[in-house]
């Protein structure tokens, strides 16, 4: 590595990870950003919304022609008796008929009312895990709340026994690390420990499903084992990949989104206040939490089919792409004033659920969940104020988001 | 113009907009947007407030929303005065006046025209006068169709499988009514689209149930004693029983009322420049009438300086807001109108998406997906360059194909790409219908060369 590519480290490394935005200031001065066989690293706003639509850009890891120097590199290589990728990391046509048929039982035009039916339920889900605060002197808002609802969401939806929760919770982690390159580690055996998690997990799922097949429920698992009355069906490796999907997806990113939110409010508790007057702020205030604080901060997985030209600059086929979405959203030439947080801000296409084919396929449910968990927090939290500030964050660069969020309150309101 | 007199007509001018749809209203809000705060006065022939079309062909066909429903939403304040239902009749030029139908005439400083199109008519007038023969292009015109489909009708007949034809029988189907679509020309959408890309709008009319003919025309209507739509006779010799019949022919400009008063108005819109301001009779630009929406023509430098006139809804928007800013701007602060054309419809469950010109197009290449599938896009080639793409449930992609137009990218397109299939590396000839021969929306000829006395004429099937 030389010193120029000294960037992209700096980006993985742990200790930036708290404000990793002056760095994607630095990286945008780079439109293309390459060094070396590594990468290709694109951070401005309509370069990465352009990618997203471009058909000459895979998502699917075995049109990379070479890994070799990629910081990501390690969590490619598929052992044959590994799961197939899910849908996020097929093309079309393989990707549109998964993802088509797992949208019947989610969303339209099969299931229009599917998470808009699920408010009241998940509402009440928050209102329980709030009343459960006991110690309002120190609340970890991640362990009490922004992790355990989309879990039980999840969970719900899918059919999964919530009982199991400290199961594939480990499967989980392990799957959202393997996308991340922890220096240091031995890639070949964080490889074999992912495959062995993605293998646990399925063989996991695998009964839940067959149990379905006997017993159907009025839950996705069913539906999706049933093949949902259509003529289109999964395969059984099919069927597992996806539910792994979603449980995993379902996982790992609303809870960054309310976490960050929560963290954001804090910080700027004049919107806290206005959030607790007009639970209606809360639509826009996520949209633009998804711009400032976005989830998901970059996409490592894609690569180029054939030689394409961004801001100048030839990609040669085969290569691997970044696309850094966080730093798309800030980025000037796009949204004034990128680095203030305005949920009053009028015009607000961000990349935070990214866009074109494989945007993301929860973002109706974890738009939902992160508008009723900010709003109940806003309202019934008493003067909460941050214990720590910077919080302690998590590992994971791609999936960012603090590990806990220590916050002190002086009571909790009915 | 000075700066004062600029200054002035923003603070206490009178702006008129005749026209009270989609384009009036983006422009008459986009003049409010600008700080305009003088007279601003609304002329529409409909009695109604602005409202949408596209759901009239779709979700007020099929019952699910009333066609009062589809008022347009509103960005801003305009703090209009309204003279709806009464249309505008002349154009005086010279002293700045708009005649209206009920006699009084409204002076102006600055004029935008946006009075759009009409469905053509049935060209026999004691036919199309039968009860039960129709045409779609308001909201009353949507309003009385949807009651008489949810009569449960026998038969629906469609005269022309154009994009709002075939919304129809894709609506009648939704429905379960029978419908026979007869189409002059091979296939549906073929005028809009091409054969190739026709052949699978076919398929899918005619596996959804729809009694579909092409190659024929609708020679006569027939009533019963009454006066109701009884039949129809083709021109193959054979007769359709139907209790209603839509007549899709496509539409007709709305500029009669401009005829005499100096201004290049005719059959084919009105002429303008790319800034929107409207050409006279002489082919010099105006400087203070401005047009926007269906009924404008401009020049298009994408498409080698083409008037354009497009009947598509984002289009009647966008020039509506250059149209506006323009109005109020300095020469050298105004704006071009270049809007890449982009369309869509919705049809037997499939979503259809174009953008560029594929009527220019003469090659075709399916450069993801498959016909066979309904799934797909396909890129039009004219002179090397791609000019046009069209999607059929694929249109997540259509950005990229848009990039392609806007910056000529080299038509066939060679590079490999996610879903690119054997098939679809190879050019085909795009089949357009030969321009020369109508098809349905060339059944109506023009006549006469100056644009004031252009004349159109029916022309039956020869």
């Amino acid at each position: 590595m030389t010193e120029s590519d000294s960037i992209l480290r700096r980006i993985i490394d742990h200790k930036n990870r708290a404000n990793p935005y002056p760095l994607y200031a630095e990286l945008r001065e780079t439109p293309v950003y390459h060094d070396a066989d590594g990468p290709y690293v694109i951070s401005h706003y309509y370069d990465i919304l352009s990618l997203l639509h471009d058909p000459r850009v895979s998502s699917d890891a075995r049109n990379l022609a070479s890994t070799a120097n990629d910081p990501l590199a390690g969590s490619e290589q598929e052992e044959p008796a590994a799961l197939p990728p899910g849908f996020l990391r097929l093309d079309p046509p393989e990707h549109d008929r998964l993802r088509r048929i797992t949208n019947r039982p989610f969303g339209p035009p099969h299931s229009p009312r599917r998470v808009d039916g699920m408010r009241g339920e998940l509402d009440e889900i928050v209102k329980d895990l709030i009343d459960g605060i006991t110690d309002p002197d120190n609340v970890d808002l991640v362990e009490q709340v922004s992790y355990p609802f989309p879990v039980t969401v999840i969970c719900r939806l899918l059919g999964v026994p919530r009982e199991d929760e400290a199961r594939f919770h480990v499967w989980a982690d392990t799957l959202a690390a393997s996308l991340d390159p922890a220096p240091g580690d031995d890639l070949e055996e964080r490889n074999q420990v992912t495959q062995a998690a993605r293998m646990e997990l399925g063989m996991y799922l695998a009964g839940l499903i067959e149990e379905r097949h006997k017993n159907p429920k009025d839950d996705m698992l069913s539906q999706l084992a049933a093949g949902y009355g259509q003529d289109e069906t999964m395969t059984t490796m099919e069927l597992l990949s996806t539910s792994a999907l979603l449980l995993i997806a379902g996982h790992e990113t609303t809870v960054n989104l309310i976490t960050n939110g929560m963290l954001t409010l804090l910080r700027h508790p004049e919107y806290l206040e206005k959030l607790r007057e007009d639970p209606g702020l809360a639509a826009p205030l996520v949209e633009e939490l998804l711009r400032y604080e976005p989830p998901v901060q970059l996409v490592p997985q894609r690569s180029t089919l054939a030689d394409i030209e961004v801001h100048g600059v030839t990609i040669p086929k085969g290569s691997s792409l970044w696309l850094v979405l966080a730093a798309g959203n800030r980025d000037p030439q796009r949204f004034p004033d990128p680095d203030r947080f305005d949920p009053y801000r009028k015009d607000i296409e961000h990349l935070g659920l990214g866009s074109g084919i494989h945007s993301c396929f929860g973002a109706p449910l974890a738009r939902l969940e992160a508008q009723l968990a900010l709003s109940e927090l806003a309202r019934r939290l008493e003067n909460p104020r941050l214990l720590e500030d910077p919080p302690p964050y998590r590992q994971n660069a791609v999936l960012r988001g603090p590990r806990h969020l220590h916050v002190a309150c002086d009571g909790i309101r009915a | 113009m000075h700066d004062s007199t600029l200054e002035q007509l923003k603070r206490s001018g009178r702006i008129v907009v005749v026209g009270a749809s989609l384009a009036g209203l983006r422009a008459a809000e986009t003049l409010r947007e600008k700080g305009f705060t003088g007279t601003l006065t609304m002329i529409g022939d409909e009695p109604h407030q602005p409202y949408d079309r596209p759901p009239l062909s779709k979700q007020v066909l099929l019952g699910r929303s009333p066609a009062e429903h589809t008022a347009l939403p509103r960005r801003r304040d305009i703090d209009a005065e309204w003279r709806l239902g009464s249309a505008a009749t002349g154009l005086d030029m010279a002293a700045r006046r708009v005649r209206l139908a009920d006699g009084d005439e409204v002076p102006y400083d600055r004029l935008l025209i946006a009075t759009g199109v009409r469905a053509r008519p049935w060209p026999h007038p004691a036919e199309a006068e039968l009860d039960g023969v129709f045409v779609l292009r308001t909201r009353d015109d949507g309003a009385a169709l949807a009651r008489r489909m949810a009569d449960g009708p026998r038969r629906v007949l469609v005269i022309g499988a154009g994009f709002t034809g075939s919304e129809i029988a894709s609506a009648c189907r939704e429905r379960r009514l029978d419908v026979t679509v007869a189409e002059r020309g091979d296939a549906p959408l073929v005028g809009a689209l091409g054969g190739v890309v026709g052949a699978v709008a076919a398929e899918l009319q005619r596996e959804n149930g729809v009694d579909l003919r092409t190659g024929v025309m609708v020679t006569g209507l027939e009533g019963d004693s009454a006066g109701r739509v009884r039949c129809a006779h083709l021109s193959d010799g054979s007769t359709i029983e139907a209790e209603i019949v839509v007549v899709s022919l496509g539409a007709t400009r709305n500029t009669e009322w401009l005829a005499g008063s100096g201004l290049g108005a005719g059959p084919r819109g009105i002429a303008c420049d790319a800034g929107c301001r409207a050409f006279d009779i002489r082919g010099i630009v105006t400087d203070d009438i401005y047009v926007a929406g269906d009924v404008a023509r401009s020049p298009h430098p994408l498409f080698g300086y083409q008037f354009l006139s497009l009947e598509h809804w984002g289009n009647a928007v966008s020039q509506a807001e250059t149209a506006a800013h323009n109005m109020l701007s300095e020469s050298t602060e105004r704006r071009p109108h270049i809007w890449v054309p982009a369309f869509w419809s919705t049809q037997f469950g499939v979503n259809i998406k174009s953008v560029g010109v594929p009527s220019m197009g003469t090659e075709i290449v399916i450069s993801q997906g498959s016909r066979a599938e309904r799934r797909f896009t396909g890129v039009y080639g004219y002179q090397g360059r791609v000019i046009g793409a069209v999607t059929f449930d694929n249109a997540r992609w259509l950005p990229f194909y848009e990039k392609l137009i806007e910056t000529t990218a080299p038509f066939p397109p060679t590079f490999d790409n996610v879903d690119r299939r054997p098939e679809g590396r190879q050019a085909m000839p795009a089949d357009f219908p030969d321009p020369s021969v109508p098809t349905h929306g060339p059944t109506v000829t023009l006549s006469g060369y100056s644009p004031a006395d252009r004349r159109m004429t029916f022309t039956p099937g020869r």
